[in-house]
């Protein structure tokens, strides 16, 4: 008996000190659909490090695993508001510029410095959006402006709204003409009672995130809440969508790369997110997912080969779209708030 | 060495993944930031919840009633003595099961879809779209649909092996096919109704991916919302203490149905 036990401590021993003898890697956190396979290969096979690749949803879903437990991941992309809460709750490392030459070379000036990472010195922008109206002009009677479109009966079981908090209540607050970072008590209850609202009224025909844009395309419904790089995506399939950003204004956003705190694989963070950031790695991703890039290099590509693509407002916003639009921010224990007002619309009959 | 010694890999399989965790989930449920509260479990008796919970024990309960009228008479037939290629129709039951239910779930969704292959025959029929995607309908659809083997193999089994002979010394003493049915071949199925019944229920009342494919989010039900609770909100107290109260309801279900099966024959429920 005692034999057995002492062979299975032995065997647990030996499991636990596997990682250390693998050979040299990065533990990648990326959201679905959001990076060209062909790059991760390539990164692959310029540097012989092993990328582990794994994917979440939402911002919300990848920061509940990453406050668990930060030295599981070396490279994350969080957006904005998250990159905020990350810093306030120290968890991420300083990034190491000299490591870094591709950022420092390409990223755009007006995204060095945000108000979420005031110098840059946590993240580094990797793609930015907004977030809009996808619609199918074959199923809507005018052209789409306004957020109420949404809320329009004669849309019954036609819009696909965002299983993501912050967007979802986000452009709701906004319709009503509420910033998207409110805290206030009365604006949040409006927002939530005209979700469930539009939910009692039949117009939600679902809350989903990454199959939205497949059913778009296939014409299961007349609009969807999109984010710009998935609408574009859509668009590339099907002549017949439109992407708006609506009058009252929405959401801009970037996502960042960052590592968080006790990574496992500095050195190798850093070779990746300077990977990413290499002109025509940077382009690669945006060909694949159709989000804009902060890349100088990936621009002058871009218009280098199709100049028209630049011309396109739903890859590239112009000033005045952005002027309309809001940043999240970080709402620390708010949170709560929004997440009760969720389940509360979720769970409406 | 023991004989016992044998079971000892699994002995430390079960403490490592069924103890452990079971004491972490009261653990959780109990306290908050490391300490001692019932607030968890407070919370829950909020209206929004229960509200989750009646639904979800709802809905269980119409799948499970809806795979016994529909999975009772296929396995009669498949018990049926005179029926000699009996063992093709089980493999034909057993097959779609070789496969995930998950993909299963999702060829439901390409079936479906207001652009789906069922919605364009009824469009070439003359008939029209119907809405079949993101109902209430369409859940139960597929909570049936994954849960049915489950109820038709127990009562099958039951049924195959019990013996005949009861059966024709009801015909001669003069019973016709009703009442043989109703006072001799139902009564000793129970057990196999009874492991159905749990075998449907449990699954039925904690699903949480099937809600999300077929009812695209409108449909909470209690495992979306533990789910929720410890992926998206991230509060793991919560959710701990939904999952007590879910195996409580669970065991209690059990300890009612154990009660109609007195000789414990049920296959899986015996041991409660």
């Amino acid at each position: 008996m005692k034999k057995i036990l002492a062979a299975a401590l032995a065997l647990a021993l030996a499991l636990a000190a596997l990682p250390a003898l693998a050979a040299e890697e990065v533990n990648v956190f990326n959201w679905e659909d959001y990076i060209c396979d062909d790059a991760i290969k390539l990164f692959e096979e310029e540097t012989g490090i092993k990328v582990n690749y794994m994917r979440f949803t939402t911002n919300e879903d990848m920061l509940v695993q990453v406050e668990n437990d930060p030295a599981n991941y070396d490279v994350i992309f969080p957006s904005d508001y998250i990159i905020e809460r990350l810093i306030s709750k120290d968890l991420l490392e300083e990034l190491d510029y000299s490591q870094l030459p591709n950022a420092t070379e390409n990223t755009l000036d007006w995204l060095k410095s945000t108000d979420y990472d005031p110098t840059g010195a946590y993240s580094v922008p990797y793609m930015w959006g907004t977030v809009g109206i996808l619609y199918n002009k074959t199923m809507v009677s005018a052209p789409i402006t306004s957020w109420t479109s949404m809320w329009d009966e004669q849309y019954v079981d036609n819009v696909f709204m965002m299983d993501s908090i912050r967007d979802t209540l986000g452009v709701t607050l906004k319709m009503l003409g509420y910033s998207m970072n409110t805290r206030d008590k009365d604006a949040l209850n409006e927002a939530k009672e005209k979700l469930i609202e539009q939910k009692k009224a039949g117009i939600v025909k679902a809350y989903q995130v990454d199959e939205t844009k497949d059913k778009m395309i296939a014409g299961e419904a007349a609009m969807g809440l999109m984010w710009s790089g998935d609408a574009a995506y859509a668009m590339s399939y099907s002549d017949d969508l439109a992407y708006v950003v609506p009058e009252e204004g929405s959401n801009v956003w970037v996502d960042g790369l960052c590592v968080p705190k006790g990574a496992k694989n500095y050195d190798n963070a850093m070779k990746f997110i300077n990977f990413l950031c290499r002109p025509d790695v940077a382009k690669m991703n945006f060909d694949e997912i159709y989000y804009c890039t902060p890349n100088k290099g990936a621009i002058e590509l871009i218009g280098a080969e199709e100049p028209e693509l630049l011309e396109d407002e739903t890859l590239f916003p112009t000033d005045e779209t952005v002027a309309r639009c809001e940043f999240f921010h970080d709402i620390s224990q708010d949170i709560q708030i929004y997440n009760r007002i969720w389940l509360a619309v979720k769970s409406a009959r | 060495m023991k004989r016992s010694s044998f079971a000892f890999p699994y002995g430390l399989w079960m403490l490592m993944f069924t103890v452990v965790p079971i004491f972490l989930i009261f653990y959780y449920a109990f306290t908050f930031m490391g300490e001692f509260t019932l607030e968890n479990f407070q919370m829950f008796l909020e209206p929004e919840f229960l509200g989750i919970l009646g639904h979800s024990l709802y809905l269980a309960a119409l799948c499970t009633a809806l795979c016994l009228l529909v999975g009772y008479p296929a396995a009669l037939f498949l018990a049926g003595r005179d029926f000699k290629r009996s063992h093709i129709i089980v493999v034909l039951f057993v097959i779609p099961m070789w496969m995930n239910f998950l993909l299963r779930t999702y060829a439901w969704m390409t079936l479906l879809e207001d652009t789906g292959i069922i919605n364009r025959f009824l469009e070439w029929i003359g008939i029209g779209r119907k809405k079949l995607m993101y109902t209430e309908s369409a859940v139960l659809m597929g909570m049936v649909y994954n849960f049915l083997p489950f109820m038709v193999f127990p009562v099958y089994s039951v049924l195959a092996k019990s013996d005949y002979r009861l059966i024709e010394a009801a015909n001669d003493l003069g019973a016709n096919g009703a009442v043989t049915f109703w006072r001799v071949t139902l009564p000793l199925s129970v057990p196999g109704i009874v492991s159905g019944v749990t075998m449907v229920f449990m699954p039925a009342v904690t699903t949480f991916v099937i809600p999300r494919l077929l009812g695209g989010g409108t449909f909470m039900m209690f495992g979306d919302l533990i789910e929720n609770q410890f992926l998206t909100v991230g509060d793991w107290n919560f959710g701990s203490a939904l999952s007590l109260i879910m195996m409580a309801l669970i065991l209690v279900s059990i300890g009612i149905l154990n009660r109609f099966d007195p000789d414990g024959q049920a296959e899986g429920s015996g041991v409660l």
